[in-house]
């Protein structure tokens, strides 16, 4: 199985000589349809780092990004920006969203920048909104919302269209452990849906969600989960009659 | 977990046999406590013993023996709810001890010890979320379950993330080149 998203050998050192920060470490990470990943690491891990490389805002010092079996480092800058536009789709701690825009507006933008006309667009984005349960929230401006609610618009944003990769950074970070909850699921439900998703946090519980967990110190992948047994594995501990 | 004040709790309810007591117990935990019905009848006995419930219907001690709660049960539950879980005296955690030795033993990265056990953590923690996951959010005794389990897990991952920190800024050199400053101990009860 190919995967959506592979690294290879990826390495990011930030400044040169004595100033000289390894932020990564010759990290390999591959993560297949309907996967979701999590990277957990304390702050300064490089989890952050590795989020924007895999997403193509930040260039490796060396490897390679593969999206879909194809290098980033290979695509004219052009093709990058519709890549991470239309097959990229970003949630982050603070939402993001556009002030000035509706939730539907936010949600139809990569859309409309990708080229599909403004009414099918905005359809796309109803219906989006609607599957997050935010149907009668699409008018509604960012400050009107809750905070559980525009991260909702955010995933939507995130992976309306035809995206194949979802990143978050912290999603749940800014929300109390209800909403949090939801978001998760939502996240876990997309990824279902045939997307990969890689989620970085310092959190375990969030970490927990995924299928798999990548352990990240000092810019190096250092240890990650085996594929927990199937859930009902926890109900036969313990003596039954 | 205290099965004899969950059977007063669902005998609160109304009269109940042995095998619907061990079934609600099961299904209000969201089955994540099983419970061996043996049990509940030894503690059947035992709480009757004791005249906080006692049997309908004389006749033998049949499955169809029903069990009711008595005005010593009821008393005896509503102190139970009041009183504190027994958790003001730390526990001799095993993975304290672990770390605490690892430290000390030549030839062993600590880090490397701490790592396996946060991976062990982090996979029972997946296994209660996925479980939470594929459940209906309405399950609610499910989900108080789970949570209580992962709340907990997390904080072990958590004092792990601490110690980590904690002996990165100071690697232990394997000496105890505090052990002269810090006395006078104050004595902190230890469960044995």
């Amino acid at each position: 199985m190919t995967a959506v998203l592979e690294l290879r050998r990826v390495s990011k050192i930030y400044g040169s000589g004595p100033t000289e920060v390894r932020a990564l470490s010759e990290v390999d990470l591959a993560v297949h349809v309907g996967e979701l990943v999590a990277i957990m690491g304390p702050s300064g891990s490089g989890k952050s780092t590795l989020l924007t490389i895999a997403g193509g805002l930040e260039e490796a010092t060396s490897g390679d990004v593969l999206v879909r079996g194809s290098a980033l480092s290979a695509k004219s800058r052009n093709e990058r920006a519709r890549m991470r536009r239309r097959s990229i789709g970003y949630v982050f701690q603070d939402f993001n969203l556009l002030a000035g825009l509706t939730a539907v507006e936010n949600v139809a933008l990569p859309l409309e920048l990708d080229g599909v006309g403004a009414r099918a667009a905005y359809t796309i984005g109803q219906e989006a909104l609607e599957e997050l349960g935010l149907a009668d929230r699409t008018a509604r401006y960012p400050d009107e919302l809750s905070g559980g609610e525009s991260q909702r618009v955010a995933i939507a944003r995130a992976v309306v269209g035809d995206r194949q990769v979802l990143l978050a950074d912290e999603p749940t970070g800014a929300l109390d452990s209800v909403n949090g909850e939801s978001v998760m699921r939502l996240l876990r439900a997309a990824c279902r849906r045939g997307v990969a998703g890689v989620i970085v946090t310092h959190d375990a519980q969030l970490a927990s969600w995924a299928d798999r967990v990548v352990f990240l110190r000092d810019g190096r992948v250092v240890d990650q989960t085996t594929a927990p047994a199937s859930p009902e594995s926890i109900l036969e501990i313990g003596p039954r009659p | 977990m205290s099965v004899r004040h969950a059977l007063l709790a669902l005998l609160s309810e109304g009269p109940m046999y042995g095998l619907q007591l061990q079934q609600e117990f099961e299904s209000r935990t969201g089955e994540v406590w099983p419970l061996n019905v043996g049990q509940v009848y030894t503690t059947l006995q035992r709480l009757e013993r004791d005249g906080l419930v006692e049997s309908e219907g004389a006749d033998g001690d049949g499955p169809q023996k029903g069990f009711r709660i008595t005005p010593a049960g009821s008393d005896e539950l509503a102190d139970w709810l009041r009183t504190p879980p027994d958790s003001v005296i730390p526990p001799r955690d095993e993975l304290v001890i672990k770390v605490l030795v690892g430290l000390r033993l030549p030839g062993i990265d600590i880090h490397d010890i701490m790592q396996a056990h946060r991976r062990h953590l982090v996979e029972s923690m997946q296994r209660y979320t996925h479980l939470k996951a594929e459940a209906s959010d309405r399950d609610i005794g499910l989900a108080l379950v789970v949570d209580a389990e992962i709340f907990r897990l997390e904080g072990i991952i958590r004092w792990l993330d601490a110690a980590d920190a904690r002996l990165k800024r100071f690697p232990s050199t394997g000496t105890d080149e505090v052990a002269e400053t810090r006395r006078p101990r104050r004595r902190v009860g230890v469960r044995r």
